[in-house]
């Protein structure tokens, strides 16, 4: 590394937008990311860093009963232990807990997976499942953008220079059921193969809203709106879960990498979907 | 909005915390990882580096009760922290090993060693939280500790013991 950084840390939120502002601050939340592309020298080490760990601002997970409020600054060792989460979407305490392991879930946190963008962010796919907004803020207000916008690119967001994700925001909806996978290499510590989220509305065995998410598999985050179509309105049992799991297949265009292969990111995908489809359906 | 420029961090900041119940303050870069912040600036060389990318836990210490990779972690976020590190895992009139580290010891938990502190400081948490003798939640609390030599099953017997002789304890 070059010269040291700057680093500031400020007292309150409203000081970390003027800094914003400013231009050519560096957000640093958990250090999990940008500690480790800093050590790689992968990244151009920023001049000056804004370490916003100690906002509270940026913490707590909160419900009006409507919605689920996520602070940014939210740990995953929080999100695993949210009672709000685990009631309200299981599948984001669920995540949260193949996300390496002990030491990075206590520091690692949903504003730097969701900003840092990588495609095999592991609570992304979930993000995108849910239609999950995020509230981007900044001296200006706050600024909504739902998930579906976020991820402009290969990690590239639609987070402007001067904005700071403050919050994820989610509907608390009890007709809505929410699954998730994960294929990596081991349990814990392993970057995803592929990610998978299945979310959808049950309204009486029929499925409306469906929505299928993976990570892992394109240059961000993305949604298989082949696969989401096959689903939509259907009560899925053998026939229509094959269907979806062979259109999902084919929609998708993943690399090999070294992680993994696109043939066998392929094949896994339409293998996961099709068991979280058996799983739900019961059959 | 003005922010007072004065907070900000250059080289030379002072920055204390507590290090195994020892208050310490130092002025270092605020980018600067906790890792050689305890071994080279303060000679506390009993973590180790193994990647240095938050992939093997070799430097695992306990900061405010939690194991955090400490390669990962800017000196500039512990600040007014309490850190604890294996040198604070003897107790400190008679440099005894702790329960933990003798059940280490009797159970050949350790080969080449460079895991080691990283292991122990784990497993300390680990039983600290009220962790049992369980292999399951053993095996997830040193999840993130990778160790080349023992093939872990005496790590686990050894924290096993640890716990198990701490219920009998209590």
């Amino acid at each position: 590394m070059t010269a040291e950084p700057l680093v500031v840390s400020p007292a309150n939120l409203d000081e970390a937008f003027a800094l914003r502002a400013e231009g050519g601050w560096r957000p640093l939340a958990g250090g999990t990311d940008l500690m480790v592309q800093l050590e790689a020298d992968v990244a151009e080490p920023p001049e000056r860093v804004l370490d916003l760990w100690r906002l509270a601002e940026l913490k707590g997970i909160s419900t009006d009963g409507y919605e689920v409020s996520v602070g940014a600054l939210t740990t995953y060792t929080e999100l695993r232990h949210s009672p709000i989460i685990s009631a309200r979407l299981h599948a984001l305490a669920e995540v949260a807990a193949t996300v390496g392991a002990a030491q990075i879930q206590n520091r690692g946190t949903i504003g730097g997976n969701v900003c840092n963008a990588s495609p095999a962010g592991d609570t992304l796919p979930v993000l995108l499942a849910v239609d999950a907004i995020f509230e981007c803020g900044s001296t200006e207000g706050i600024r909504e953008v739902p998930a579906r916008e976020f991820w402009t690119g290969y990690r590239q967001t639609a987070l402007r220079d001067d904005e700071l994700l403050v919050r994820v925001r989610f509907a608390v909806d009890r007709s809505r059921h929410t699954r998730f996978r994960k294929v990596g290499t081991r349990a814990a510590q392993a970057i995803s193969k592929v990610v998978i989220a299945l979310s959808y509305k049950d309204d009486h065995g029929t499925w409306r809203n469906v929505r299928v998410a993976l990570g892992s598999v394109a240059a961000t985050t993305i949604r298989a709106t082949g696969a989401e179509a096959v689903l939509e309105g259907s009560r899925p049992r053998q026939a229509v879960a094959e269907e979806a799991a062979r259109v999902l297949a084919e929609e998708i265009a993943p690399i090999d990498d070294v992680r993994s292969s696109a043939d066998y990111r392929r094949s896994v995908s339409g293998r996961i979907l099709h068991r979280l489809l058996r799983e739900e359906g019961g059959w | 909005m003005t922010v007072v420029r004065e907070e900000a961090a250059g080289p030379g900041t002072s920055y204390r915390f507590t290090l195994n119940g020892e208050p310490r303050e130092l002025s270092v870069p605020g980018m600067r990882r906790l890792l050689d912040v305890l071994r080279e600036d303060l000679g506390f060389t009993g973590t180790k580096e193994g990647c240095g990318e938050g992939e093997c836990g070799a430097c695992t210490v306990i900061l405010d009760g939690m194991v955090v990779d400490s390669c990962l972690v800017p000196v500039c976020q512990v600040d007014g922290s309490e850190i604890r590190t294996v040198e604070g895992l003897t107790e400190a009139q008679n440099a005894a090993l702790n329960p933990l580290q003798q059940a280490f010891l009797e159970c050949g938990g350790a080969q080449c060693g460079i895991c080691t502190p990283g292991m122990l400081m784990s497993a300390q948490a680990y039983l600290e939280d009220g962790g049992s003798a369980d292999e399951d939640g053993i095996r997830e609390a040193i999840a993130g500790n990778l160790c080349r030599c023992t093939g872990y099953t005496k790590i686990i017997d050894a924290i096993e013991a640890a716990a198990l002789s701490r219920e009998v304890d209590a």
